[in-house]
């Protein structure tokens, strides 16, 4: 521990770069201290387990299925752990994913709007609903758990009692003719082949192929932009400061109102790319997407080291939460389980996660 | 005092939050006039009249109740008062968040001190007035700068530490007290509040932190200082403010009162006198009812111990175990 009072030589040596009193071994404590560290082992472990009990899971083409799964799992993932740092759920992130794909689709399939007046529309509502969430749950004081779940049966309602009053359907369908509709579909659900036939474990003549789906990228880029805010940057810092001590942040000036607000919306943003991806890949677009989903992100956010008390996690891990899930969903198909355990192992892999990210905490607020 | 050179012989800070200079010392920087606050129906404090000067420390002093937290939020800009007047460097103000009171330098740092545990030193220490570099899109935290920063400016408070990364809940009572304090001082506050800083401290981690308020007032800072605990706060006060119930009893510069006169006034001197005989009956072996006995004895004997030092580096000297 530090002392309040160090004799004067000590004070007056010239500071060195390092303190002599941190180990040389300190960047592996340090390493294994980061959130996301946990996370990465497990998902390379749940790797490792189902690519040599399964044949199809480690090879490219099967490969394909949980990557494009993870990835826009890890969109949402990443900014819902944004905010799970700031100190808040959203519940309605996942039905916000569904109304952002329902607003373009219908825009474009029934009124024949141009596909990026449609994506713009679905953009501008979303962050409006982002900013909605936030404004009530900072000027109300109630929790953001219960205002996002009012906002989430709403859009729930909405996305099909809407739907039904413009098309008389409960999914969209049929937008292929829209204008610049090729445009948009390079963006959002594109997919590239990558051929890994090199691959030792590559067996069986045309499974080499990788697709490597738009939404990987859209991934790439909001961990990438996530970690950089979260790090970096001044909002990052507030982002913490909000969700691990809310008071003492205002006490220091730090715009709790903003960052707050400007976090929801982010986790809109968020739902609006997902919204997009889904809508293209798919070409279709039901009522019901995305429902049920909220949770999920929350249960990557923690498996990937996020405290539900918020002030700490990583983008990260946040992601590699998403990639856990992805791995885990695919290889029970592949494995010929019965998928519907698929829940059953969600608890317990968030009870579990919980319980080692609390002990990770203790460490942390304790002496090194 | 080698340590306090250092910190008068810094250089400027390279950032500073408050917009207004330092005033010469003795200048008054903030003025209330018969400031009160209600709560709806509730009156938490009325008719509170006090200088806070460049360069000298007003005491607050009360016990539980007493309306100083009232006090200091309308100070910090928590709370907007309901009566009275308000002024900084003379003019009338109206502080409607905790940012605005910054902006003139008025920095308060809280009883929980205002960090965010899990976050490491050096982010506490800059929080909300990050140093950033680049441009646009680009711009960033200048992490090292701070880093830097942040374990010089503690160096100079004599918190030593390994490393500014480890999350400040691991830190001491008193060193995150201190902290607290090299913060608002290195951000350029001109007026400093202090709220009960030594009230959950040990008595050589209480020294410390009173030698801190000394050197800020040395630096020509306008110290507020907020206690229930009037042998901490009358070797570092020039002013005090005793509240009671609400209300002011009275400004006292420190040449008009002598500290037992103070432990006094504060306890309301007949109530202490019969709670110090009620207590030596009870409880004949409890240092509570040892210490009330002495304070009284002593108050009954005179002003003769009025004598107490000044200088207030004697009490942290002295006051090492």
């Amino acid at each position: 521990m530090s002392t309040t009072a160090p004799p004067v030589e000590e004070q007056q040596r010239p500071p060195a770069d390092r303190d002599e009193r941190v180990g040389e071994h300190a960047w592996l404590a340090a390493f294994l201290r980061r959130p996301e560290v946990g996370a990465a082992v497990a998902a390379l472990l749940i790797f490792l387990y189902f690519a040599f009990t399964t044949s199809a899971f480690a090879r490219p083409s099967g490969a394909s299925t949980w990557v494009f799964e993870s990835s826009s799992l890890a969109i949402m993932a990443v900014v819902v752990a944004m905010l799970m740092i700031g100190g808040e759920f959203d519940l309605s992130a996942g039905a916000m994913t569904g109304t952002t794909g329902l607003i373009t689709g219908v825009m474009m399939s029934h009124w024949h709007i141009n596909v990026w007046v449609s994506v713009l529309t679905s953009l501008v509502v979303a962050l409006c609903i982002g900013f909605l969430n936030g404004v009530l749950v900072m000027k109300t004081g109630v929790p953001s758990f219960i205002v996002t779940l009012a906002t989430f049966f709403v859009l729930r309602g909405v996305n099909l009692a809407g739907l039904k009053a413009i098309i008389n359907q409960v999914s969209v369908v049929d937008f292929q003719s829209a204008s610049g509709y090729s445009a948009g579909n390079k963006v959002f659900g594109s997919y590239i082949k990558v051929d890994l036939s090199w691959l030792p474990w590559v067996d069986v003549p045309g499974t080499g192929i990788l697709r490597v789906y738009a939404a990987t990228w859209w991934a790439i880029a909001v961990v990438l932009v996530a970690t950089w805010v979260l790090l970096r940057t001044r909002a990052g810092n507030w982002i913490f400061s909000a969700g691990g001590a809310q008071v003492s942040a205002r006490q220091v000036g730090v715009p709790v109102f903003r960052t707050k607000v400007g976090l929801f919306m982010t986790t809109a943003f968020g739902a609006w790319i997902v919204g997009m991806l889904t809508l293209f890949k798919t070409t279709t677009a039901q009522s019901t997407t995305g429902v049920g989903q909220e949770f999920v992100y929350i249960i990557c956010a923690v498996v990937g080291g996020c405290l539900l008390t918020g002030g700490y996690g990583s983008a990260v891990g946040a992601a590699f939460g998403a990639l856990i899930y992805g791995m885990v969903h695919q290889g029970i198909v592949y494995h010929g389980w019965d998928s519907d355990w698929l829940f059953s192992i969600l608890g317990a892999m968030l009870l579990g996660a919980v319980l080692v990210n609390n002990f990770v905490k203790s460490r942390a607020e304790r002496l090194r | 005092m080698t340590q306090s050179e250092q910190v008068s012989k810094k250089e400027e800070p390279a950032v500073l939050q408050s917009g207004p200079a330092l005033p010469p010392p003795g200048t008054a920087i903030i003025e209330a006039r018969d400031i009160g606050k209600s709560y709806g129906s509730v009156i938490a404090l009325r008719e509170v009249t006090t200088t806070v000067n460049a360069g000298e420390v007003t005491c607050v002093l009360g016990d539980n109740g007493a309306g100083k937290s009232t006090f200091i939020k309308i100070l910090a800009g928590a709370h907007p008062h309901s009566d009275g007047e308000f002024l900084v460097d003379g003019e009338k103000r109206r502080f409607s968040s905790p940012r605005e009171a910054l902006a003139l330098g008025i920095a308060t740092v809280y009883q929980d001190l205002a960090v965010v545990p899990l976050m490491p030193v050096w982010r506490n220490f800059f929080l909300g007035s990050e140093i950033t570099k680049g441009w646009g899109p680009f711009r960033r935290l200048d992490i090292a700068k701070m880093k830097a920063i942040t374990k010089s400016e503690l160096a100079a408070m004599g918190i030593d530490l390994r490393d500014v990364e480890q999350p400040i809940g691991t830190l001491s009572g008193g060193e995150r007290q201190c902290v607290a304090i090299a913060r608002a001082v290195y951000f350029g506050a001109r007026v400093l509040i202090l709220d009960e800083p030594t009230a959950a401290l040990g008595v050589w981690q209480s020294g410390v932190v009173l030698k801190y308020v000394a050197k800020a007032r040395d630096r020509g800072l306008g110290v507020i200082f907020i206690s229930h605990n009037p042998h901490h706060a009358y070797p570092v006060g020039d002013r005090f403010m005793l509240l009671r119930r609400g209300r002011s009893m009275g400004n006292f510069p420190k040449a008009e009162m002598t500290l037992d006169e103070l432990i006094q006034m504060m306890a309301g001197g007949a109530e202490l006198e019969q709670l110090s005989h009620e207590l030596a009956r009870q409880l004949p072996d409890s240092e509570v009812a040892r210490e009330l006995e002495s304070d009284v004895a002593e108050s009954h004997a005179g002003s003769q111990t009025s004598e107490q030092s000044d200088e207030s580096s004697e009490v942290s000297e002295g006051s090492r175990p």
